[in-house]
């Protein structure tokens, strides 16, 4: 079974730019332990003749034709930025960089 | 930051072992992105070219561009690579604003296309880079960084995002380890870049124009000590985007590598930046561990799956490769290794065969394009296709200069009138008055001056110096400003003197 240390939770944390405190890291710890221990249990029972599986359908080759469709004006996709600036999105400085 | 002082390049050579691995994204020619239908095209305005899905926006939905698979599959074959017989996309997962999905769509432990290789030429030799994968994947958003120096992110206030570019289909090809390149190392990088970029020209899934970064390189170096097994710790050079910075980058880099080792120290795994300016590399971010990207089956995207009819449907439609049309075309023209080396490293081949369609003769061809022609192309900058003249002309000034209505001289001047924009061959050397003058009579008066005005010379040839004639045909060309007939000048002067030629 699964132990979800604290450093790994640190590790995630830093992965997807989350700021954490020290208690936090305790709390998420075990709260992910418990999610992936459920998840878990799913290998308990597939056995060897169950595939791994990415998507409930039996589908393949889904595919369209190399053909231009309408995009958003730039306004539409600007719409829901907290900042733009000619006529990008605008972000903060990107740290950890260089 | 340490500077470290460089080894010489024969001294790391004498002391350590290359080992390579290369990275080159090849943007592909498709009309829409990867996985949505918004245009590639190039040139617009900022963010014209989004969609709720390239935007990563919630309830948007990919689907799967078939001419970017059949692109992939095509690369695959070309390289001499198994075609999966299914395979999933996967998301790379991190945070960086060129990407609003924070993920990449990409494969990962399942590429379309594995184990193949390419033969390229070095020195007339023939290098075997074995292809580890070629898969699809999407590219990123443009960055605009405010604030710094010089829009390097280094010292950014902020930054600016364009995503115009993020979902166009990208196809990332890597090699396996290329071992036994030694001192060679650098020419082969160079070489297997320039072969590949050929390669995706000919299968037409690309422009491959590296200037425009639809091709880019990553350069992975590492050292052994000679004689050792196994591979040192390598570096990452990204974004290195021209052939000739594909050669530096790996030369500098085994260069750097030596001297850190030789220095004791040890090599830390990293992204490195390459500097156009003096062909040096900085250091950029410690690398993420794959582990640190969490890559992840993509749920949104259906496995693909390509029958085994398509596949061998497309290779039997693959055109003739280039290295082998080049080998056939040598010759063909009757040319060396190297001189087709230096057609090819001019990016004439193209050029000469279709001068050569329009009717010229192979050496008229190449002559042009590798001699007047590149000379102008290098003085302007730009590539031999760039220039304003059609191989259509070019085979029309060959064929005045056969039918006798050019020289050589007046052929060079009605080039350069077609490239002023004075129009084709036919119109410049009417504007232009560049006709050869085959006036006999017109001739026979200018030859009549010449031999007046030059009595001494025309004693001496009269007394049987015939090589003397050619300051009294300089003075006949002089004369008519280059428009007559050298050799036929010649005869008549020998015929006014009475000497046999």
């Amino acid at each position: 079974m699964p132990g979800i240390t604290r450093e790994e939770v640190a590790h995630l944390a830093r992965l997807a730019r989350l700021e954490l405190k020290a208690e936090e890291l305790d709390h998420f710890a075990g709260q992910l332990d418990d999610i992936i221990g459920a998840v878990a249990r799913v290998s308990e029972v597939a056995d060897q003749d169950v595939p791994p599986t990415s998507h409930p359908l039996p589908l393949t080759n889904v595919m369209r034709p190399d053909e231009v469709r309408p995009s958003l004006t730039p306004q539409q996709a600007l719409a829901c930025a907290p900042a733009q600036e000619q006529q990008r999105f605008k972000v903060p400085q990107i740290l950890g960089e260089e | 930051m340490t500077v470290t002082e460089l080894v010489s390049y024969e001294d790391a050579l004498a002391a350590y072992d290359p080992v390579m691995g290369l990275e080159v994204h090849v943007e592909l020619g498709t009309k829409t992105k990867m996985f949505c239908g918004c245009s590639t095209a190039l040139g617009a305005e900022p963010n014209t070219q989004t969609c709720p899905t390239c935007l990563g926006l919630p309830g948007s939905l990919p689907v799967v561009n078939a001419t970017g698979v059949e692109s992939a599959i095509k690369i695959g074959l070309a390289l001499n690579c198994e075609i999966a017989e299914w395979c999933r996309f996967a998301r790379k997962n991190y945070f960086y604003p060129d990407m609003p999905k924070n993920f990449q769509t990409s494969q990962y432990d399942e590429p379309i296309a594995y184990n193949g290789y390419l033969d390229v030429d070095v020195d007339g030799e023939v290098f075997r880079v074995e292809i580890e994968r070629a898969h699809m994947e999407e590219d990123t958003g443009k960055s605009t960084h405010v604030g710094g120096a010089t829009g390097r992110i280094h010292g950014a206030q902020h930054s600016l995002l364009d995503y115009n570019r993020a979902g166009i289909p990208l196809i990332e090809i890597v090699t396996k380890p290329i071992v036994g390149a030694g001192e060679k190392a650098p020419e082969v990088a160079k070489a297997y870049v320039t072969e590949l970029r050929e390669l995706i020209k000919s299968l037409g899934v690309s422009e491959a124009r590296m200037e425009m970064g639809q091709m880019r390189c990553d350069v992975n170096l590492s050292l052994r000590p000679q004689g050792a097994d196994k591979f040192g710790t390598r570096s990452e050079t990204k974004n290195v985007n021209s052939l000739r910075s594909v050669e530096r980058a790996v030369r500098f880099e085994i260069q750097r590598h030596a001297a850190v080792l030789g220095d004791g120290g040890t090599i830390i795994q990293e992204t490195r930046h390459f500097h156009e300016e003096d062909g040096s590399t900085t250091s950029g971010r410690v690398k993420e561990e794959a582990e640190d990207y969490r890559y992840f089956p993509e749920p949104d995207l259906v496995p693909v799956a390509p029958s085994r009819a398509w596949v061998e449907e497309l290779r039997g439609g693959l055109p003739e490769l280039p290295r082998v049309r080049r080998n056939r075309l040598r010759e063909e023209w009757g040319l060396s290794r190297h001189e087709m080396q230096s057609v090819l490293n001019a990016g004439a081949i193209d050029l000469i065969t279709a001068t050569i369609d329009e009717g010229a003769p192979a050496d008229q061809a190449r002559k042009w394009w590798m001699g007047e022609l590149a000379r102008r192309a290098n003085e302007d900058g730009v590539e031999l296709a760039a220039l304003p003249i059609t191989p259509a002309q070019v085979a029309r000034v060959c064929a005045l200069v056969k039918e006798g209505s050019l020289n050589d001289k007046l052929a060079r001047q009605t080039i350069e009138g077609v490239l002023a924009g004075e129009g084709g061959p036919d119109e410049v050397v009417t504007k232009r008055g560049l006709k050869v003058v085959s006036d006999e009579g017109a001739l026979g008066t200018a030859v009549d001056e010449a031999i007046a005005a030059n009595a001494a010379i025309a004693d001496k040839i009269r007394g049987g110096k015939v090589a003397a004639a050619g300051a009294l045909v300089g003075a006949v060309m002089k004369a008519t400003r280059g428009q007559a007939d050298a050799a036929r000048v010649r005869e008549l002067i020998l015929e006014k003197l009475g000497v046999e030629g």
